[in-house]
């Protein structure tokens, strides 16, 4: 996927926002979503403040400080019973989560 | 009983170590000072009495044994919403995690919740917040704004708004909050409280309903410096249901308090009393800086040139978490679900999340997807991933030459309700002295410093002292700061209570 230019960075469209919100899984109304390419512009416009400074040179930081992390020993220890995972469910169907009929796209 | 809720922590555990108060006495008072106050402060979103005086009785007949009590034995605690406590409703002020009018109410609880019910602590209530910790301002709770009780017009900052109004206020004597960009510093400085966020890593997470997980971490408030190093030594500490969490060895915080700050080299940054920085807060703040001087503290002036890229950088940053950390809010498992007649699953996920998420947290998973997708993750992610190192170096040039940074917490005074919802940018630029600290995983502490002058325009308002520090080294923070306290006159409550 080739980099976008500044100027195509900039704005966010209508259908840009429209398509961001389908990955975001948000069905958003008309009118947020003419709020939100304005919001989101400005935003973005504001970001863009980034591109003043040279990095070509910085490696990035992903997380502070994960030199240290400690793992814990690899040994099966009690967990949520099947009741306790399910009690907050909003449906619940053959003691397992209910979600509506799909088919994988 | 009011007064005892007001006193530092150390008194009340003494106190009641004594015998002199009973942790019963302090969990009723506690609960009716929340009962009194929150009607016009809008601090807590849950009430857990039950909660606070079972443990409070335990504590009780903890002592009647003969039992050592632990290090927070019958102090009221506030726990911001996100913080899980099992059977008692956890919602993020969000409403995608309320069905009707109950909210979720988790299996378990939050490690640091473990931890102060271990130390004794009676937790009577869950703090109001920004949805999700998105905000600086407490205005984003999907319930209702929390207000600042020196003058309930303003707000009291965010997102852990309810925590700073619970100590400020005296609802309770200490509360935890969490911090991603300065969202438990910012709430202490616009309240006149003690707020810590430690060391990325110091305190464990688990439990902590996550926003950007390489930023996140949870700090206590209190009404005194004291108070705020004892409740962090209960909480912090190596866990294993946490990766991230360090296994260093945890500071004696409270023992720090009571050293000599002599000869701790202070460095003040030119960046942070630049443009934008409100006269009064520069005043009040130059003064704490130049009272430390008195108290053997070696001042020097120190740049920190990135600064003016942190707001971009964290927006950018936080929000591309956010937005991957939030998709587990999809009415599946809990909380609220959406579906029409004939809904796919794909339709139930997105009319779930537009009617249980607020605006400010839509704009948040739409700004982080964006700059996730594919053809902008170089040009934003990578570029602000970039831009932290730089950050990073900022501070590790500047702790080779001084122990502790001071800088204003906030470039304002406590701002009115309503004064930056309509400009989303201009709240995010109020973070502009508290993501730093942020994004290079440092320790920082906010504490009250002279508050402004009442002008025509606007009563006497608190500000904060900002202190930083090099990775774990809190306990020169608290040094620091309570040589500071001694100088400046304990905190009074505010006007009305």
């Amino acid at each position: 996927m080739p980099t976008k230019t500044a100027e195509e960075q900039a704005l966010l469209g209508e259908q840009d926002v429209r398509n961001v919100a389908k990955l975001a899984r948000l069905d958003l109304r008309a009118d947020e979503i003419v709020r939100m390419a304005a919001e989101l512009s400005a935003i973005v416009g504001y970001v863009q403040k980034l591109d003043e400074l040279d990095t070509s040179d910085v490696p990035p930081t992903a997380h502070v400080r994960l030199a240290r992390v400690a793992l814990r020993q690899d040994v099966p220890r009690p967990c949520l019973s099947h009741d306790e995972a399910l009690a907050e469910a909003p449906r619940v169907a053959h003691e397992g989560f209910a979600v509506p009929a799909f088919v994988d796209d | 009983m009011n007064s005892w809720l007001a006193r530092p922590i150390s008194d009340i555990v003494a106190a009641v170590t004594r015998g002199d108060i009973s942790a019963e006495e302090m969990a009723r008072a506690s609960v009716a000072a929340i009962e009194k106050k929150n009607p016009s402060l809008g601090a807590f979103l849950t009430v857990s009495a039950d909660m606070a005086l079972e443990q409070a009785r335990a504590v009780d007949a903890k002592r009647a044994r003969g039992d050592k009590l632990g290090k927070l034995a019958g102090v009221p605690i506030a726990l911001k919403d996100a913080l899980c406590t099992r059977g008692v409703a956890t919602t993020c002020a969000s409403k995608i995690l309320t069905r009707g009018e109950r909210g979720w109410q988790p299996p378990y609880d939050a490690t640091v919740v473990a931890r102060l019910k271990a130390a004794d602590a009676v937790l009577p209530g869950k703090a109001n917040m920004d949805e999700f910790a998105m905000g600086s301002s407490n205005e984003n709770s999907a319930f209702f704004p929390c207000k600042n009780p020196w003058d309930r017009s303003r707000s009291p900052g965010g997102s852990s708004g309810g925590s700073a109004v619970a100590v400020a206020a005296a609802m309770t004597s200490g509360a935890l909050g969490s911090d991603t960009g300065g969202s438990i510093r910012q709430p202490a400085a616009f309240t006149s409280v003690v707020g810590v966020k430690p060391t990325y890593g110091r305190v464990s997470r688990f439990g902590l309903v996550a926003f950007a997980s390489s930023l996140d971490q949870i700090g206590p408030f209190a009404a005194d410096v004291r108070g705020a190093a004892r409740v962090l030594e209960a909480i912090a500490g190596h866990d294993e249901n946490d990766a991230t969490s360090l296994t260093d060895t945890v500071g004696a915080y409270e023992s720090a308090c009571d050293k000599s700050p002599r000869g701790i080299r202070i460095g003040v940054p030119e960046q942070y009393f630049a443009e934008g920085l409100d006269a009064d807060v520069a005043i009040s703040v130059r003064a704490a800086i130049e009272e430390l001087g008195r108290a053997g503290c070696a001042i020097v002036p120190i740049t920190l040139p990135h600064t003016a890229y942190a707001v971009a950088t964290y927006y950018i940053l936080a929000t591309a978490e956010a937005s991957s950390n939030l998709a587990r809010f999809d009415g599946v498992r809990f909380g609220l679900r959406v579906e029409g007649a004939r809904a796919t699953l794909a339709d139930m996920y997105g009319q779930t999340r537009d009617a249980g998420f607020g605006d400010e947290v839509k704009r948040r998973i739409m700004l982080g997807t964006y700059v996730l997708s594919a053809g902008y993750y170089d040009a934003f992610y990578l570029k602000a991933q970039r831009v932290r190192t730089l950050i990073r170096r900022d501070f590790e040039r500047a702790f080779a030459e001084v122990d502790v940074i001071a800088t204003p917490t906030s470039p304002v005074p406590p701002f009115r309700l309503g004064e930056r919802t309509s400009d989303p940018l201009s709240m995010y630029l109020a973070d502009v002295y508290t993501l730093p600290a942020s994004l290079a995983g440092l320790p920082a502490l906010s504490l009250p410093c002279a508050p402004t002058p009442a002008r025509d325009d606007r009563p006497l308002l608190p500000v904060g002292l900002q202190l930083m520090a090099a990775p774990l080294d809190e306990e020169r923070l608290f040094t620091v700061a309570a040589a500071l306290e001694k100088i400046f006159p304990a905190r009074s409550l505010p006007p009305g209570d």
